[in-house]
Order: C-alpha cells, then structure tokens, then sequence
C-alpha cells in the first residue's frame, strides 16, 4: 500500500510561497495557514468565553444580585459553555492537528485542502450568528449548554432558532475537519510510517475524529427535533404530544458523553509527545497507549446515563451505567501510569511546555478523581448539578485540556515562528495560571459538597466565602492569560533564533524541519527509518 | 455576620473537619440512615482517592526531584514492560470492585419498596414547590419569603438568605415518607442533602423516593436543575416533628384552610386588600411581573398601565384564575384562596400608578369559581 | 484520477455515509427509547393496552393502586381522581374514573399523560380501557367523569406494594378555530 503512496505523493509542484495580502487567508488552503486560523480563532473565542466567565465570577463574588439580572446571568453560562466547547477547545485542537499532523506522518498537507478551507471558514459565521442572539429580544441561549427540553423548546427565547442554525453549522465544520484528518492519516502517510509508528498526537487525533464523526451527527440530529417540536409541531420532546423530555437527554448525552472524550483524547496525544522530549526518555508503553485510548472511545459510548442518576431510571439502569462509568478508571489509570513510568528514570529539565504537561497529569488526574466519586450512583445523588460536578469538569477541562492546548502551543511555537518564546515569560505565565486555575476551582469541590447548587445566580450565606475565593482566582487566571496572548504576539515578531529540533530531546519528522517551517513541506516523501 | 477571612488555607481544610458554618467543606451525613450510609461512602471512596493519589503523585514527585537534568540524572533506556503494564490495568480493576460492592448495596437500599407512612406528591413550579399529602386534605404551595430589598443589596441578608420558604413542608419523625415527583412546566429537581433526596421532576412523569427522617430539626434544600431564571430561588425547607406535634400540625393547618375560606365571606377594606394583595403579588408574581410592575421585556409583560391591569375587572381576573394559554402565565386559581386572589388583582389595578381605585371582594371571585 | 485521489474519494465516501448513518441513527433512537422503555419500564410508561383473557384474581395479595391527577402549566380544569387510593389485587379487573370540569368560558379540548411508578411496576399495570387513549373536550362549565379499566398482573414483582399512577392534563385546544384536532397540532408560542 504504501509503496504506490510514494509515486503519487512527490509528484505535485509546492515551488510557490503564500499569496499577497487578505486573500491569503481568505482563499488559503495550505494546512499550515489554516491552523494558524484555527488557532487565532479558538484564542479569540477562549478570550470571549473567559469574559463571560468572568462576569459569573463576579456576579457570585458576594451574595446578592449586583451586576447582572437572572436571566442574563443564565445567558452568560450557557454561552460561557458553549463558546467554550465548541468555539475555544475543538477548534485548537482542530488547528493544531492542521499544523502538525501532516509534519508528523510525513505528508505535504492535508488529504483535502480546498475542504479544509471551508470547514474553518464555516465557523467565524456560526459563532457570530450564536452570539447575535445575545442582542436578540427575549435574549440569547439561558437554558444552558446541555439545553434540556422544555426548557430549551417550548420555554425558550425566541432565538432559539439561530442558536440551532449556529450548531449545524459547527456540526458540519467538525464532521468535514474530522474527515480531513482520517483521510490525511490514513492514506498520507510517508512510505514506512506504520500505524504503530505513528506518533501519539496522531493516534489521539485519529480516534478523536473517529468519535467525532459518530457523535456530531447526533447532536445535529437533536437540535433537528427540537427545531422540529418547535416550528413544525411535532412532539419528540413534548410530554403533550407522547413525547418525552428525557428522551432529550438521553439522546444529548449520547452525544455529550464521546463529546467529553473529544475534548480530553487529542490533549493525551499533546502530553504524551511532550513528556517523553522533556525526560530524555521514550514514551512508557506506546502500544499499551494506543489500547487505552481506544478503549476510552468505546466505552464513551455505554456510559451516557451516568448524567441522568436523578432522573429515575430502573435500579438495573442505575447499576449498568454505574459500573460502565468506572470502568473508564481502568484505561484512564494506565495512561497517568505510563506518564509516570516515562518520567522515571529519565533526565528531566522543566520549560514552560513540560510545566504545563506536568499540571496537566496531576490536574487531570484529580479531575479523575471527582469523576470516579460522581460515578457511584448513590453518592452521584449528593453530588449532582451541585458546583461538585461544575468543580470535576473544569479540573479535566481547563488544567485539562486548556492547559494541554497551552503546552502545545509553548512546544511547537518556535518549530512555527523559528523564534523561541519568552521562556521567563512563559513560566510566569504558566505560575500564574496554576495558581489561579486552583484557587478558582479547587473551592468549588467544597462548595458543592456543601451543598450549592449549580447555574444559581445568588446563594445562601454560607457559601460566600469558598465564592469570593474562586472568584478572585477567576480573576488571577484569566488576566495571566494576557501574559500568553503577549508572548505568543512577541514569539512571532522576533526572538532568539530557534534550531531545527529545538529541544533537546525532541523526536519525530517535525523536528526534522527547518525552523520556521517553510510554506510547503515534505513534498517530496521523507524516509522512514 | 460572614466574615472574610481571605487568606485562611483552604489547602488543608480538605478533611472533613467541623469547620466554621461558612466554610463547610463536607458533605452532610444527614439525618437519615440512607443520608449516613451515602456519607460514609463518599468518605471511603474519598479516601481510596487519595491513597491512590499520594502513591502515584509520589512517585511522579519523587522522579521530578530526583530524576532530573540539573542533578545529572541521565536517562535510562526501558520504554515497555508488560508484566507491570498488565499488573497496573489489574490493580484498579480490583480496587474499582471494592468501591462497587457498597455502593451496589446502598443503591439497593435505595431502591427498596415497602410500603410507606406518608405520601406527599412534590411538584415543581416556575418557582416555587407544591406540596401534596395525598389523601390528608392538606395541599399548599412553598415559595421563597426572602424579600427583594435582600437580594437587591437594599437590606442587610437575614440568617437563612435565600433558603427560606412561607409554608415549609412538615414530616413526623421516624416514618417512612414517600414523595412522589412531578412538575407543572419544565424540569426541576428537589433536593434536600439531610435527607439524601435528589430526583428529577419532570413534567408529565412521575417519579419516587423516599426518607425516613431520624431527628427532628429543620433541613433545608434548593432545586438543582436549571430552570429559568428563578432556578436559584425555589428553595426547600423541610420541618421535621415529633409525631404529636405533626398531628398537631396536620390539625391546625386544615383549620386554617377552613378560616380562610370563612374569611372569603367577610368584608374587605380596599386598604385591606392592597395591603395583603401587596404580600401576595411579592411572593407569587413578583419573580415574573417583579415587584416594580414593569416586567421583563421580551419575556414576561408589564402590569403596570397595562391594558389587563387597567381594563375590564372581570377580564383580568378571568386571566389571573384560568392563566393565560400559550404563555407563562400559569392559573392561579387552584394556587390561591380567594382572599389571596381579591388581594392581588386589587393591588395590581392600584399600584404603580395604576389608579383605577378598583377592589374586587373575595365574594366575587368565589362566585365566578363556581 | 490517480491511485490517492480514488483512495481519499472512497474514504470521503465511506466517512460521509458514516457521519449521515449516525445522524439516522440519532432519530432511530427515539423509537428504540420506546422499545427500551418497554423492556425496563423506565420512564414509567404503560406499553400494555386493550383487551384481556379474563382469569381468576389472586386474592392474597392487595396491592394498593394510588392515582394523581397534575394540571400541567396553565391548564385552568377541576381535574382529580375520584378515590385518591384503591385495594386491588392481582387478576382482578377494577373500574376507576377521574374527575374533571373545565371553569372557562370557552371549549377546552385536554390530554391525559400517564406515567406510573415505581417504574418496575409498569409493565405489570394493563390498562383495559382509558380516557387517556383519546383527547378529551370540555364546553364551557361541563363536568365529565372519565372513566379508566385496568387489571394488575400477577406476576407483578412481590416486593411492590403500592403502585402510583399519575396523569397530567395538558391543553391542547387549537389556538386557531377548531377545525381537526390532532395532537400532533398543539400550538405553543414560546413565553
């Protein structure tokens, strides 16, 4: 197979450079510029959701309604969660897969360029037309990121509509990039460049994309019927009409639950090249790396109700997802281990890419921790849709995958710009977002088993002082962000010179390249060793 | 009354230690033999976490101190070996165990179906509870009393901000309790941590759970599903009684219903009535129309120089009792006696500038509910 | 079209048929919820209707049999069980009726939804006979008694002792003159 691969791959013309001017990014299809679209287009959004975040923290800073009235306080999370999942994680991910998964397989860009240009290009529409509905009457989304139905069907602002409209068109942008990288791992890679030789971020992406393609067409199937219930009068969600609210979130979370996955596999993929360049040492238990994702994915699929404990499911129901759940203990348990086991015994030096990817194992690994505890049904009556739960997914989800997306970042910046960021700036950076990454969300751990319920605009007494606390951290760690957008602004207008491999212990095809990496790369196949 | 210690060390007060009230970092054990079973669970499986966590962080920790660069650390070549990767899948396959088989057995526990004392049928409201003891002839509704001046910042915040409620639901102690869940509108989910209740209401599905409350006291609770905009202020507060003072109780509370309707034959001063419609209208429309009259707009209409409010007497109170199809306005007429409803269609037709000089008599509301 | 393009063409293909498979399939699980709900009784709903061989009751059981009428969001009708509770015991088929009145001055037209619990129980809950089956309409001011015919199963689970069974009303008159009324007709502007 691989052999007729190298005949067809060498024989395009890449002599030209980038075009001149705005049409560059408009018309661009080289995989390099779209990343870079991506990228600044998730950095926008985590900005934009970030501010929204920060006004919750500052609404629940004291008890008392201060800044912003119920209703568009219910706007803010829903848009906070949603700009967030949909706008920041997945298209960094997104983007750093156009950047590196062809330079990692050795192939001279995406399978499909001219696709890969739209699937970008769909998304500054989609996220304009969700966040107009903020200026709509009646508001935006204020049903929150999971919109159950009724609310988010027959209770719902008018705006709805383009909310749904706004989903499609992200769905459709997911499914065509998730394509494009199954399509461009699988019959692009360079003559030798086996499966098992593939790197981990490309195997983490692999699988992503594969869930992707599963799991957003659900989605889109969803918002369908709710749009259906809602224009056309047909009754999926409308108890009325012998439809059935709970459907809805059995429908979503099948959806939700691979969704999760989406968002925290390719951020495996990051960690897992990062460690092993920063100890010196190859990566512990590759295969048994590539097994355990896999199993993650599989099992994402029969875990789904593990949302709806407090629904009232049948005792056997209960059970099943109950033990499905924690059965994601066991593959999740053998990657911090191999990460572990990687560090061990290697010769470890501490950049701003491996800071990140160290509070990512530990982080994420307590985020596992409250995840396991949600697991068991009976203690899940305690703890769920308390700031428990809102704790358990901002602990995988920001030192999680955020914090991933940053190491990433920091790590392939130079192999990008060819200059090295600002290292003191970086740690600064990284110091300071620890630190307030873990006084915003480490208190919520307390404030839900205390007792506070989440998506509240104002609360009891006694919870007001774990509140103040997480919102000053909000406010240590969404500043410091300014610190990242400032380095990665400076890394690109100038800087040390980076070399070829730029870190020591670096290995792959990537590092093979010069620094900056030129236009067009690898057009004529390289060899595999 | 709270006060702000900013730099106490949250760090260490993870143990379930009997902290200050504002700091309560721990789950309730409640005052169930369920709601202890559930805290004991959530501290073993706690425990094992953090066993399992200072092994593994253990030796990451002790690998970044000993095993790097700037100490000459050089790096060994090893990057497999599967009899430790299989030891390590094998390990928390039999810990996960261990957890499964309490948690299967409270769950069961849970699940048990004898029958009960008591059956009160929960459903929720936009924003507010309803309680129903089914076959006792007492039906009421729970809705938060704390003032807007509170929530505002106008008023200094009572003890019990936001958790306090008009008619708390009242239960004997050490009967079995079954509630039965239900809601009117969209989804909502009552809670209360003492007693290890948290189930879905859903509209037009019914759903159970059960309690037997061990010690008296007052336990309170909030909705946990998100609900619109006055999810955070449909609180829970539970009572619990000796059996002899819930008798007592169950008695007074169906008196007072008599009273109330005997009340409805009175007459009533239109100072009176705005007075009490005035009451009425805080607790029960203010979230929507709030207390100012001017609604929300966009959502939830105006009262103030409305048409409904100014117009045809008859009309408006066709609206307040039979609701409003194809809104939010829901049909206070099984909600409030008669009184209650005079009370509030008279202060809307006479505040905020409405100057109608209106009053409508409990009498005439008790006729047109014929 | 050389060897890679024919190869990425069929992947696309492959993927794309995939990715429209799936978002089939997301429709296709509202009727497998349905077969799913059937199998486990979640949710509460009763499957079994119609008709039933007629066999002899098993007199040493009683199972109390509760019932709940809910006015679902504005739905201004008198709406109750007759009997809050009845004894019945398994075999045994047994006549219920519910209570409702419509205050308005205008024609209503209602439907029953039911929903049983324990949900374990509901599958072993037959229903003969009920008013929920059709839409109900009320003139201004009428009453009605609605009636409901059911029989318990006797290989009903021995650890359930009380069977709740609960129906909320929902309004769905036309918004627009009656004309046909299907349910699959209800209006509802949002707020």
């Amino acid at each position: 197979m691989d052999t007729t691969l190298s005949q067809t791959v060498g024989t395009t013309d890449h002599g030209h450079g980038p075009a001149k001017g705005l049409g560059r990014w408009f018309f661009t299809t080289n995989h390099k510029d779209i990343g870079t679209l991506y990228l600044w287009f998730s950095l926008l959004m985590f900005l934009t959701g970030g501010c929204m975040a920060l006004m919750i923290r500052a609404e629940l800073f004291q008890p008392g309604l201060q800044l912003v009235r119920p209703e568009f306080f219910n706007q803010m999370t829903t848009m906070h969660g949603l700009i967030m999942v949909f706008g920041a994680v997945m298209p960094a991910f997104v983007g750093l897969a156009n950047w590196m998964v062809p330079m990692m397989v050795g192939a001279p860009d995406m399978a499909l360029p001219r696709m890969n240009n739209w699937s970008f290009w769909i998304l500054p529409f989609a996220f304009s037309l969700m966040l107009s509905t903020l200026f709509m009457e009646g508001g935006g989304p204020n049903f929150g990121w999971t919109f159950y139905a009724p609310l988010s069907t027959t209770y719902a602002p008018p705006s709805v509509t383009f909310f749904i409209f706004a989903v499609h068109m992200m769905g459709v942008s997911s499914i065509m990039g998730a394509i494009n990288i199954i399509a461009t791992i699988l019959n692009l890679r360079a003559p030798g460049m086996t499966m098992m030789k593939l790197p981990l971020f490309v195997w983490t992406w692999l699988i992503t994309a594969f869930l992707l393609i599963a799991v957003m067409p659900v989605l889109a199937g969803v918002v369908t019927m709710m749009l259906m219930d809602i224009h056309f009068g047909t009754s999926f969600f409308n108890a009325a009409g012998g439809g059935d609210p709970v459907l809805f979130q059995h429908v979503f979370w099948f959806f939700g639950h691979p969704e999760v996955y989406i968002m925290i596999l390719p951020a495996f993929g990051i960690v897992s090249e990062i460690i092993p360049t920063f100890a010196r040492k190859r990566l512990f238990g590759y295969a048994s790396m590539v097994y355990a994702t896999s199993s993650i994915a599989l099992l994402s699929f029969l875990v789904w109700a593990h949302h709806m404990f407090a629904v009232g499911m049948p005792l056997a129901g209960e059970l099943f997802f109950m033990f499905a759940t924690m059965l994601i203990a066991v593959p999740t348990g053998v990657k911090v281990f191999n990460w572990v086991a990687t560090m061990y015994h290697g010769s470890m030096t501490f950049e701003t890419p491996m800071l990140f990817a160290l509070s990512f194992v530990v982080l994420f690994t307590i985020g596992g921790f409250s995840g396991l505890m949600l697991a068991i049904a009976p203690a899940d009556f305690q703890y769920h849709d308390t700031y428990f739960v809102v704790a358990h997914f901002h602990y995988v989800l920001v030192p999680g995958a955020i914090f991933s997306i940053m190491a990433g970042a920091y790590y392939w910046l130079p192999k990008w710009t060819g200059h090295m960021y600002n290292e003191s700036l970086g740690k600064a950076h990284f110091w300071l977002s620890f630190v307030g990454v873990n006084i915003t969300f480490f208190p919520m751990h307390f404030l839900g088993l205390a007792g506070m319920p989440r998506r509240i605009p104002d609360y009891a007494l006694q919870f007001a002082d774990f509140n103040a606390v997480a919102s000053t951290g909000a406010f240590i760690f969404g500043l410091s962000q300014l610190l990242f957008v400032y380095n990665i602004i400076s890394c690109i207008r100038g800087g040390e010179r980076a070399t070829d491999q730029v870190w020591e212990g670096s290995h792959g095809l990537e590092w093979t390249l010069p620094s900056p990496v030129p236009y067009h790369t690898f057009s004529q196949p390289p060899v595999i060793k | 009354m709270i006060k702000r210690v900013w730099l106490l060390p949250w760090i260490g007060s993870l143990v379930s230690l009997p902290a200050a009230a504002a700091w309560d970092v721990n789950i309730t054990p409640g005052a169930t033999a369920i709601s202890r079973e559930v805290y004991d669970l959530h501290m073993t499986i706690f425990w094992i976490c953090v066993a399992i966590g200072v092994v593994v962080f253990g030796v990451m920790f002790w690998s970044i101190i000993h095993h790097r660069k700037s100490r000459g650390a050089e790096a060994r070549n090893f990057h497999e070996n599967t009899a430790v990767e299989i030891l390590w899948t094998l390990i928390p396959f039999v810990i996960l165990i261990a957890m499964a088989i309490p948690a299967t057995a409270t769950l069961i526990k849970m699940y048990d179906n004898t029958d009960a004392d008591i059956d009160i049928q929960v459903t929720g409201y936009q924003w507010k509870w309803r309680y129903q003891y089914l076959g006792q002839d007492i039906d009421f509704f729970s809705s938060l009393t704390t003032p807007n001046e509170q929530i505002d910042n106008e008023a200094p915040k009572g003890e019990n901000y936001l958790l306090e409620v008009d008619h708390p639901l009242v239960l004997p102690v050490g009967k079995k309790i079954r509630f039965l869940f239900t809601a009117n509108d969209v989804i909502h989910s009552w809670w209360v941590p003492d007693l290890a209740v948290k189930k879905d209401a859903i509209p037009g599905f019914i759903n159970e759970s059960w309690a037997i409350p061990e010690e008296s006291g007052i336990y309170r609770g909030q909705c946990t599903e998100l609900c619109g905009r006055g999810h955070g202020f449909m609180p829970i507060v539970v009572e619990v009684k000796p059996q002899a003072e819930f008798e007592q109780w169950l008695a007074d509370t169906r008196e007072a219903t008599v009273a109330q309707a005997a009340s409805a034959t009175e007459e009533w001063s239109l100072e009176q009535l705005i007075e009490h419609g005035e009451q009425v209208y805080n607790t029960t429309c203010a979230a929507c129309h709030q207390a100012t009259g001017q609604g929300i707009p966009g959502a939830f209409p105006a009262l103030a120089g409305s048409p409904v409010a100014l117009g045809d007497i008859d009309a408006h109170i066709n609206i307040v009792l039979h609701g409003k199809a194809g809104t939010a306005m829901q049909a206070f007429g099984a909600q409030l006696n008669a009184v209650d409803l005079a009370a509030v269609i008279t202060y809307e037709r006479n505040a905020w500038g409405n100057d109608t000089g209106d009053s409508v008599s409990p009498q005439r509301i008790t006729e047109l509910q014929q | 079209m050389d060897a890679l393009q024919r190869k990425n063409r069929r992947l696309i293909l492959q993927l794309v048929l995939g990715g429209l498979l799936m978002f089939g399939f997301g429709f296709a699980l509202v009727p497998l919820y349905d077969v799913f709900c059937r199998i486990t009784g979640l949710n509460g709903k009763i499957t079994n209707t119609g008709p039933v061989a007629v066999e002899e009751a098993d007199s040493s059981r009683d199972i109390r049999v509760q019932f709940i009428g809910v006015n679902n969001e504005a739905m201004p009708w008198e709406f109750r069980p007759l009997l809050n509770t009845v004894s019945v015991n398994p075999g045994e088929m047994r006549q219920m009726a519910f209570f409702a009145r419509n205050p308005t001055a205008r024609r209503m037209v209602a439907q029953a939804i039911p929903s049983v619990t324990p949900s374990e129980a509901a599958q072993y809950l037959h229903k003969v006979s009920c008013f929920c089956f059709d839409q109900q309409a009320l003139e201004a001011d009428e009453r009605m008694e609605m009636p409901l015919l059911f029989v318990i199963d006797k290989k009903l689970p021995p650890d359930i002792h009380t069977i709740t069974l609960s129906y909320t009303l929902f309004d769905i008159t036309p918004v627009l003159p009656v004309a046909q009324i299907k349910t699959a007709d209800i209006q509802r502007s949002p707020l």
